[in-house]
């Protein structure tokens, strides 16, 4: 364990982020350097507990206790090999994860938790810095052939996975860049694409092969592929985007998020056709409807575009500033959240409701039309809303964004052509990973519906176990 | 020849495998029996009817020492055992019409035999066959005249007849050469008379002894039914002048009238721990036996030496017997048996040192506790074993008596003829020699016998030792890399990172806390090390643990390599052997043993790996092949084998190394070659404590284990060590050293626990329950190992390792691949995995725990119970297992409130010092708001919360812990109590002390621990008031004395044996008796002890129940159960098994917001509950009404329970195992072989044998000498005046003045009266724990003697002790004779005390208050002190101020002995400064003061002169503080003495 006391003699501590008004101003992450030592202080925090919910409440089961250890340690080289034992992007999640594992910490049941998130990034950057994380291509080639379609984090975990275990992966993405959500969905001050690019490259140089461009369904023969390949992995994704069917939805200037940062992303890449295609922001009032993670990537891709105004609303109430006393720890905690976005400049409305996009003559949108809404528990224990009579009121608003989640995977195409099954949800249907199919797999949002980063990585990772298991017994 | 049935009767002999058939969990091996026991000589060989009477009285007057079953009127046995009495025999051979030769020409038989006619007739005329056979002439048979009016009804249900059957030998023989034939013609009779019977009936035919010399007369009485009994005893004729006493305590009460002791040539008070492996060594050596005195014929008839179904005392006298009889005489058979420790005595006499090592090789110690009477005849003795646990104290008068009893004054005699009084001492023997009138203490007896053969000579020109080994090559280098190597042997990480590494960088076994919640091996879904299916025994009430460090002197690690031969020789070839100093052998060690080139040495490699493909049979039948292959390499002279596992690799897996070595091991001793070869074990499976010991106790010599070492340099080398702190500076050599002293020291604690000195006779002794193991393979490779509930066999033995082997990567990837740590697994026992072994406590239900009992919501914690119960997938405890069978419903109203079942839970035993007050005090508040009680745990409890609080909360534990310790085990703490619970072992760590370091003695702590803030505190491992069962009983008797409000409550912890030790309490007169679960435990202990010693609590509760009901006794105590117990199915399973109170500790912690940290040893816990630091508190936020919520829940759902399987009351429940049912098993393969039918058997009783509590016990305070006190004391009680009185006292008077102290608790409080208040003079003897518990106020003055236990728990009062006052100034010097017994002033607190004499062993221990002045002490003393101070006038045994951390001691010693005597690994030996040379003087002139003595007179008439022969006994923690404290307060060093000295 780190130093027995260590969580009595250090408060947590992060490292400091660039003030919001220079940020604002470019797209490059906005952490600063944090002294080695410091970072160690932080592991000596960890208690490595008897039961240590941090490693329960990780969705991919990092030892947390142990790679602390290591970093108290000052061995960066232990820390890295336990760390990729069950994690096999530790550069991504170390920045982009919500930190299921900060909420479940023992210390945070009265203290501030363990720095877990900001301790993982660390080792996951030494590594590379120092070496440790190296492509390490199979010795061996088993001879089985695995197609992965989708390059998201799921695509790409399983990828790893399955790659080392000596199997050829191919990788499919219709896209032009590999990555999925993590290229196109995540803007760059969150994680900074040449990241991603570093990762691609180790993973070519183990032997994975990346296909881009590649549509299955489109441009790619979906029979085909399933006769070529001993197995199939689906990870498409929950591309399909909620959308509001409101009055006015097909006004100009009404556009779903992940449009918005998808071309905001090929903006800051350099794309040719880029700046064409961008959605900006600039001068404008900007209205995120959803408060969630992908709100909070447009209210910090809006700043750097120069909005005139951004507002950010949300129809459930506003949480409490600490832990709901319903979401006890170990529970994720309800409670208010402020992303660096948020820090960036936001004014943030809770228990509204939309009920139109409001249009100028020229079909532009100019305003929307919201309420405030009353939360109530009902008899049944559910929870349901009234609106509050008299508060219906019009927000000027030039730009609409709608984040408020995907409702499932695209059928059309692929999966129709397959003819895979899906459940009620629309997500498609498994057990153990292995869809109604034999030979196809499907692991990530596409499975388990719209979630985390970390989560994808855990199914492409137990998917990829799956498949391992089916090749060998066959 | 022997006929075939008996022959395999022989070959599947195991000690027990031959006893009452078992049904249920009842262990008939298991029974134990302790007691009382004495002798009279009279020197000069004159034979009298005085001297029997003598006995008798004396015997009577042991009666407490003794037990009665169920009934009063059925003792457990008592006898007598008399020189043949000639002039008795002569008369009634001429009434009968046969005449006697002359004494000494003649043998007499005393013969139970059976009642019914036809039966005995045909046993007599088969003896008379037997007699005509063996050339003897039959010249009568005597019926013996018995009386048993008055027997209790189960005694005379087995009654026996009984005559003396009167022979001579053709030849005239007479002496020895009579006595040799006669025990042949004894050993002939019963074996074929037992024969012709029915196994179960061979109890009905029984020589009590059969000899020309001696003649035994005992029975299934108590001590004062056997005068009655044998109208022998009352007849003037009946003259002897010598006589063996003996009154039993059995643990169990099923009658054995033969079982009564003396025995021929013993009478035994202790128990003896290796039993099992002394027998069963015993028996391979009967092979090789050729002895001048009896010709081959004779020897054969004679086998197997130690017979069957006998008590331990019963096969030690049979093998004391047959040495004798082959030509040594007793006292050197004595010695051999019983050695003393000499290996770490430098002192000793080097002739000595030589006969014991010498001796050896031929014998292992038989070891335990033990007192030994013993005689022949016309040589009288005892002896003590080494730890000296047993009290013995003689007498000898000017009238030529010597009398040894277990207490002192247990015959009364004229004070003015004693000459001397002593005590025997820890392994010292007393010899008085009739045929030369003589006596011989021990120095001069030791020294004749050891000089008699050249020992040290053989030795130095046989014996070789390591050192005499050469090194001709390097060990053979692996083809495998480490990790392929850990892999297969199935090293986890945590394996590496929790057990090997602390043990490479500290030396130290690795600590741990909060239980164990993982399943048991057989239940565990993953691969299991064999050896997690051994479960380790301890010691527990029968008899005491040790401690290994405090007592490191007595105990020993060396073992031989090499065969032994005939044990009746007595010549130099016993003398080669190889000596190692202990059993673990590093590389270079094994290859000097692989490559011996010696004469006497032959030593051969087998392989022990089998074929890796996966068929089944191929374990077994290697296995079979091993064997094979030991045996014939033993019958070709191979003396060392060589278990080798380096062999396994892609293509073959290693057999476990456990079941090698025992599958070897038997297969040797059934061929009976065991002892003509030693096995040491190479395997790669051994790393943790836990390996070495059960391959030791299944027969290993030597264990090399290779992977172990190779893995605990590499950590060296990578420098992931951490010493103090540190990660760099362990070296390889350092790691391998320190590896190799943790492995011993863990085998030190492993084997003390079970009270056994010394590993070569742990060595087979397989002291191991066997949890989930098939009854073939244990018949076969673990033979006679217990084993109850089956399991796993070869071919799932074989899966275990293949699954091991599957996991290797045989061909690893090259350079660039990482070495990662998940080529390792991750474990998971000591630390919750998600991948790795199952908790019960895990994530999930500590949430939902804590969430349903903060919130009071029922639906969330049905959900908790739901996870807890639904085991049957992934079972993890045997209740898990269990289902209940539903039956007629009832409505849920019908089932008695919630309230009425409150009442019956107890929180469990945790103290104030392990958790914080606050987590503490919100237990108990939340306890005595629903009326059940929380427990105080050991380390006293703070007076402020014996008030209540103004709102009605009260933070009063009704439950106060009495342990080992007896930390602040006042009168006042024990008036305070509704229940006072003995704790005899804990579940996390059975038969282990404990330490509670400095730093985490506060002041707080220190004020209620009675002790010095920053000073450390001892937990001795045993209580040292409680070595046996008597002892236990008299614990009870004082508590009950202490506080009669109260019930006793025993707290044992589950293990195969524990429904006997449960009955034995029971007898004790307990109240309660709670069985702990292996697998509880909050506080830190060893990790090996959390997860291997104990076994669940199911077994033990159904054994305590299945053996309470068979004895009849179970109406008697309330029994509870405790051991991580979660939900209301917990609670239903452990009422239907039989336990109608219930305690819960690791759950209520969790509500109280415990998260399993499992740091508790730390100080660290960061949820404020297992920590004393003060910020670490403030974030403890638990309200009592969560635990009320918890446990109304818990009561809740077990009514739910109740309603469903038709029970209105808790009573009706209790025992009705047959609405339990087994879970179909379908979780694991494993499981499909279990059985827990046994666990739910039903004894068969009728109606009226009740089921739970109906009775309360007699606890034998109606005529106790203390009402008398009480009543002369009452007016001055009551008005806090002065009084005075004077009164006769025997030592049937036991724990004087407790009583009394308890009524003045009651009405002054923890302030008494004023000193000296209670005047009270008593003259005579003593008896056990006179003043204990006494107050201040209390002053008495006892003139004669005392007994052990003298002040034990003193609470302010004031003792006095002096010679009685006939005792004749000419012989008797007071400073010379031991006047009081052994472990004085135990747990004292306060007081003083004053002995004109010497007091004996363990004088002071752990008192932590009390100032005493005493004229010598015993081995031991002033052990694991704490404070006050101790004055001692004369000299110290050995071993004095071991593990004593506080307070001083003041010795004079004038000639210069003093310093060898101590243990100086805690205190310093420093000059007296002026403020303790005026303490001492002043508390030398109240000893004159108080005793009149004449030593202190002369010291204080000289004191000029005689000042400076006082050495000052410092303990060093104790002088720190004290010298920090000074700097802060400017307190004078001495001031803590003056304070209570001078309170005059």
């Amino acid at each position: 364990m780190g130093h027995p006391k260590g969580f009595l003699q250090h408060t947590r501590e992060l490292p400091p982020s660039r003030p919001p008004a220079e940020r604002v101003n470019d797209y490059e992450e906005i952490y600063v350097e944090f002294p080695v030592e410091k970072t160690q202080e932080q592991a000596a925090r960890c208690m490595d507990c008897g039961v240590p919910f941090c490693h329960s409440g990780c969705p991919l089961g990092n030892i947390i206790p142990e790679f602390n250890d290591a970093v108290y340690r000052n061995d960066w080289k232990e820390a890295t090999d336990i760390l990729l034992e069950t994690n096999n992007f530790p550069e991504f999640t170390g920045r982009i994860c919500p930190a299921p594992c900060e909420s479940a910490c023992v210390l945070g049941i009265n203290q501030p938790p363990v720095a877990i998130e900001h301790i993982e990034k660390t080792i996951a950057e030494t590594a590379f810095e120092k070496g440790y994380i190296q492509p390490r291509p199979p010795q061996q080639r088993t001879g089985k052939k695995v197609a992965v379609v989708g390059s998201g984090p799921a695509g790409l975990a399983a990828a790893a996975q399955l790659n080392e275990a000596g199997h050829q992966v191919i990788v499919y993405e219709r896209n032009d860049r590999i990555g999925g959500l993590l290229r196109y969905g995540i803007p760059d001050f969150k994680l900074e694409k040449w990241v991603v690019d570093r990762r691609i490259e180790i993973m070519q140089e183990e032997g994975v092969v990346f296909k881009t461009n590649a549509n299955v369904g489109e441009n790619i023969d979906p029979g085909e592929l399933v006769s070529e390949n001993d197995a199939v992995l689906l990870c498409g994704g929950a591309t399909i985007p909620r959308d509001l069917p409101l009055p006015g939805r097909k006004l100009k200037g009404v556009h779903f998020a992940m449009d918005f940062l998808e071309k905001n992303n090929r903006h800051v890449a350099g794309d040719k056709n880029a700046a064409a295609q961008l959605i900006s922001a600039k001068n404008k009032h900007v209205v995120v409807i959803g408060g969630g993670d992908t709100g909070s990537d447009c209210v910090g891709t809006s700043n750097r575009h120069g909005a005139a105004s951004i507002t950010q609303i949300e129809l459930l109430a506003k949480p409490p500033a600490q832990r709901h006393e319903d979401t006890p720890w170990p529970l994720w905690p309800m409670m208010l959240r402020n992303s660096s976005s948020h820090e960036e400049g936001c004014d943030r409305q809770w228990a509204q409701l939309t009920k139109a996009f409001i249009g100028d003559d020229n079909g532009h949108l100019k305003a929307l039309r919201i309420t405030d809404i009353q939360w109530q528990k009902k008899d049944d224990g559910s929870h349901g809303f009234e609106e509050v009579p008299g508060t219906e009121r019009d927000i000027p608003c030039d730009l609409a964004l709608l984040a408020v989640g995907f409702v499932r995977p695209q059928f059309e195409g692929m999966l129709e052509q397959l003819g895979i099954a899906v459940d009620q949800r629309g997500n498609v249907a498994d057990e153990n990973y292995r869809t109604n199919h034999e030979k196809i797999f499907t692991a990530g949002d596409m499975r388990r519906g719209q979630s985390l980063v970390v989560w994808a990585i855990a199914e492409g990772r137990e998917a990829a176990h799956a498949v391992c298991n089916f090749l060998s017994s066959h | 020849m022997q006929d075939q049935a008996e022959q395999h009767q022989l070959e599947n002999f195991s000690l027990y495998g031959k006893t009452t058939p078992q049904q249920g969990l009842y262990v008939p091996q298991a029974e134990r029996d302790s007691c009382g026991t004495g002798l009279i000589a009279n020197l000069k060989n004159e034979p009298s009817h005085q001297l029997v009477k003598d006995a008798l009285t004396m015997l009577a007057n042991m009666e407490h020492r003794g037990a009665c079953g169920y009934e009063a009127n059925t003792g457990d046995g008592a006898g007598i055992l008399l020189q043949t009495p000639h002039r008795l025999f002569f008369a009634e051979a001429g009434r009968l019409g046969f005449r006697l030769p002359p004494l000494g020409h003649y043998g007499v038989g005393m013969l139970f035999l059976p009642k019914e006619k036809e039966l005995q007739q045909r046993c007599l005329d088969k003896l008379k066959e037997v007699i005509a056979n063996r050339e003897f002439e039959l010249l009568g048979i005597r019926p013996v005249p018995v009386n048993n009016d008055g027997l209790g009804k189960s005694a005379i249900s087995t009654e026996p007849d009984m005559v003396q059957v009167f022979v001579k030998h053709k030849d005239g023989l007479s002496g020895m050469k009579l006595e040799r034939k006669l025990y042949i013609l004894r050993k002939n009779a019963a074996r074929l008379v037992h024969r012709e019977m029915p196994f179960e009936l061979h109890d009905l035919f029984y020589f009590a002894s059969f000899s020309y010399k001696t003649i035994v007369y005992k029975g299934q009485l108590t001590t004062w039914q056997l005068r009655n009994y044998f109208l022998d005893l009352q007849d003037e004729n009946m003259e002897s002048a010598i006589a063996l006493i003996h009154s039993r305590f059995s643990t169990n009460t099923v009658p054995k009238w033969k079982l009564a002791q003396p025995f021929r040539y013993i009478a035994h008070n202790g128990e003896i721990n290796t039993i099992t492996g002394n027998v069963n060594w015993w028996k391979s050596r009967e092979k090789d036996l050729v002895s001048e005195h009896f010709n081959d014929e004779e020897i054969d008839s004679l086998k197997p030496v130690t017979g069957y179904q006998l008590s331990d005392s019963g096969y030690f006298d049979n093998a004391l017997e047959f040495l004798v009889m082959g030509g040594r005489s007793v006292p050197h058979t004595m010695m051999m048996m019983i050695p003393e420790a000499w290996e770490m005595d430098e002192r000793m006499e080097d002739y000595k040192r030589a006969f014991y090592e010498y001796h050896e090789n031929l014998v292992e110690p038989w070891d335990g506790p033990a007192a030994i009477c013993f005689t022949n005849g016309n040589l009288v003795g005892a002896t003590l074993d080494r730890n000296g646990l047993r009290p013995a104290r003689y007498c000898l008068t000017n009238d030529d008596r010597l009398i040894l009893a277990s207490e002192a004054g247990a015959l009364p005699v004229d004070q003015s003829i004693v000459i001397k009084k002593g005590r025997l001492q820890p392994g010292k023997m007393l010899i008085a020699d009739l045929d030369e009138k003589y006596i011989y203490a021990d120095e001069e007896v030791k020294k004749i016998i050891c000089k008699k053969l050249p020992y040290r000579a053989w030795l130095n020109k046989y014996r070789l030792t390591m050192k005499d080994l050469v090194a001709r090559e390097t060990p053979e280098k692996s083809k495998l890399t480490l990790l392929q190597k850990q892999r297969l042997f199935g090293y986890s990480r945590e394996d590496i990172k929790v057990l090997l590494q602390p043990m490479a960088a500290e030396g130290k076994d690795p600590i741990g806390s909060m239980g164990s919640d993982t399943p048991l091996a057989v239940l565990s879904h993953r691969p299991q090390h064999l050896a997690n299916y051994f479960k380790q025994l301890f010691a527990q009430v029968t008899n005491p643990p040790i401690d290994p460090i405090r007592e490191r002197s007595v105990m020993s690690l060396s073992m031989r390599l090499a065969g032994c031969g005939n044990m009746l020789t007595m010549g130099l070839e016993h003398a080669r052997f190889i000596r190692i100093n202990q059993p673990l052998l590093n590389n270079e060690e094994i290859a000097k043993i692989k490559n011996i080139y010696h004469p006497h040495f032959k030593v051969e490699s087998l392989d022990i790996t089998f074929p890796a493909d996966y068929s089944p049979g191929d374990l077994e039948k290697r296995l079979g092949e091993v064997c094979e292959q030991a045996e014939a390499f033993a019958r070709t002279g191979h003396n060392i084998l060589i278990l080798s596992d380096k062999k396994a690799g892609p293509n073959r897996a290693p057999i476990p190394s456990l079941l090698a070595t025992g599958a070897v091991h038997h297969h040797l001793t059934r061929t009976n070659l065991r002892v003509a070869t030693s096995l040491v074990i190479e395997a790669g499976d051994v790393f943790e404590t836990h390996h070495f010991a059960t391959l030791i106790g299944f027969g290993a010599t030597a264990v090399h284990p290779y992977v172990a070492l190779e893995s605990v340099k590499e950590m060296a080398a990578e420098q992931k060590m951490n010493l103090n702190g540190s990660y760099q500076g362990v070296t390889e050599k350092f790691s391998v050293k320190n590896y190799t002293k943790a492995v011993g020291g863990g085998l030190l604690k492993i084997m003390s626990k079970n009270g056994i000195s010394t590993l070569q006779s742990y060595q087979g002794a397989q002291i191991f329950e066997i949890l989930g193991i098939r009854r073939e393979v244990v018949d076969k490779c673990f033979t006679g190992a217990i084993s109850r509930i089956e399991g796993i066999g070869f071919d799932e033995m074989a899966k275990e390792v293949l699954d091991k082997h599957y996991q290797v990567n045989w061909h690893p990837t090259t350079e660039n691949s990482h070495p990662q740590p998940s080529d390792l697994d991750v474990g998971g026992l000591f630390q919750w995995k998600r991948k790795g072994e199952y908790h019960l406590f895990n994530p999930q239900s500590i949430h939902l725990l804590q969430y349903s009992t903060r919130r009071n919501d029922y639906k969330a914690f049905k959900k908790y119970t739901k996870i807890i119960n639904e085991q049957s997938e992934r079972a993890c405890t045997l209740r898990g297992l269990l289902d209940f069978k539903t039956q007629q419903p009832i409505p849920l109203h019908e089932v008695e409130p919630v309230e009425n079942i409150l009442k019956r839970f107890a929180t469990g035993a945790m103290s104030f010092g392990s958790i914080s007050h606050e987590a503490h005090s919100t237990l108990a508040i939340a306890m005595n708001r629903i009326g059940a009680k929380s427990n105080s745990g050991e380390g006293g409890e703070d007076p402020i919360r014996f008030e209540k609080k103004p709102n009605g909360d009260w933070e009063r534990s009704a439950i106060k812990q009495v342990a080992s310790g007896r930390f602040g085990v006042t009168s006042y703490y024990l008036t305070n109590a509704d229940e006072l619970q003995i704790k005899m072992a804990q579940g996390a760590k059975p038969g282990e002390g404990g330490q509670l370091p400095g730093h985490k003695v506060d002041n707080w702590i220190a004020r209620v621990r009675h002790s010095t803030p920053g000073v450390g505190l001892i937990s001795p491992p045993p209580h040292h008031d409680i070595y046996s069962i008597e002892d236990l009983a008299q614990l009870i008797f004082d508590l009950k004395n202490a506080n009669r409000q109260a019930r006793i409550n025993v707290k044992l912890v589950s293990k195969a044996g524990v429904g006997v030790i449960a009955s034995g309490v029971a007898k004790a007169h307990a109240d309660v008796i709670l069985i702990a679960g292996h697998d509880g435990g909050t506080g830190a202990s060893p990790l090996t002890s959390v997860r291997h010693a104990g076994l669940p609590w199911e077994l033990g509760v159904a054994e305590s129940h299945q053996t309470l009901v068979k004895n009849k006794l179970r109406d008697r105590v309330v029994l509870q159960a405790d051991g991580q117990m979660r939900t209301g199915k917990d609670i239903a399973v452990a009422a239907l098994l039989g336990a109608e109170e219930w305690g819960v500790a690791t759950a209520a912690l969790v509500v109280e917001g415990c998260i399993l940290m499992r740091k508790c040893h730390l100080n660290t816990c960061p949820v404020g509950i297992a920590t004393q630091d003060p910020e670490l508190r403030k974030r403890f936020d638990a309200d009592p009404q969560h635990i009320v919520n918890f446990f109304t829940f818990l009561a809740q759902d077990l009514r739910e329970i109740m309603a469903s399987l038709g029970f209105r009351t808790v009573n009706e429940m209790i025992g009705k195992t047959d609405r339990l049912k087994i879970k179909p098993l379908t979780g694991h393969p494993k499981y499909k072989h279990l059985d827990l039918s046994p666990l739910l058997h039903q004894e068969p009783a009728d109606e009226a044998v009740g089921q739970y509590k109906m009775v309360e016990q007699d606890h034998g305070l109606e005529n106790i000498l203390d009402w008398r006190l009480l009543n002369l004391a009452k007016g001055a009680i009551r008005h806090r005046n002065h009084m005075e009185s004077i009164l006769p006292i025997k030592n049937v008077d036991r724990a004087v003045g407790t009583l009394l102290s308890n009524e003045i608790t009651k009405k002054y409080g923890a302030e008494g009266l004023l000193e000296g208040s209670l005047y009270f003079r008593f003259r005579g003897s003593a008896g056990q724990s006179f003043g204990a518990f006494g107050v201040r106020g209390i002053h008495f003055v006892l003139e004669g003697e005392s007994n052990d236990y003298f002040g034990k728990g003193l609470s302010g009062g004031r003792l006095i002790v002096v010679p009685d006052r006939e005792t004749n100034p000419l012989h008797f010097i007071p400073a010379e004779n031991t006047i009081i017994g052994n472990v004085a002033l135990f747990g004292a607190t306060s007081g003083e005390v004053f002995i004109r004499g010497i007091a004996g062993e363990r004088f002071a221990v752990r008192n932590s208050g009390a100032n005493a002045v005493v004229e010598g002490v015993g081995d031991h003393g002033c052990e694991y002190m704490t404070g006050g101070c101790v004055v001692v006038l004369g000299e110290t045994g050995k071993n004095f101020a071991a593990g004593m951390s506080g307070g001083m001691a003041f010795i004079f010693d004038p000639e210069n002995n003093f310093e060898r005597n101590c243990n100086l690994q805690m205190v310093d030996l420093d000059p007296l400064d002026k403020k303790d040379l005026e303490a001492v003087r002043k508390l030398v002139r109240d000893h004159f003061r108080y005793t009149g003595s004449n030593l202190a007179l002369s010291i204080l008439n000289d004191w000029r002169k005689q000042q400076q022969y006082f050495i000052k006994v410092m303990p060093k923690d104790f002088k720190r503080v004290l010298k920090e404290q000074q700097s802060d307060f400017q307190q004078p060093e001495a001031g803590a003495i003056q304070e209570t000295t001078i309170s005059q």
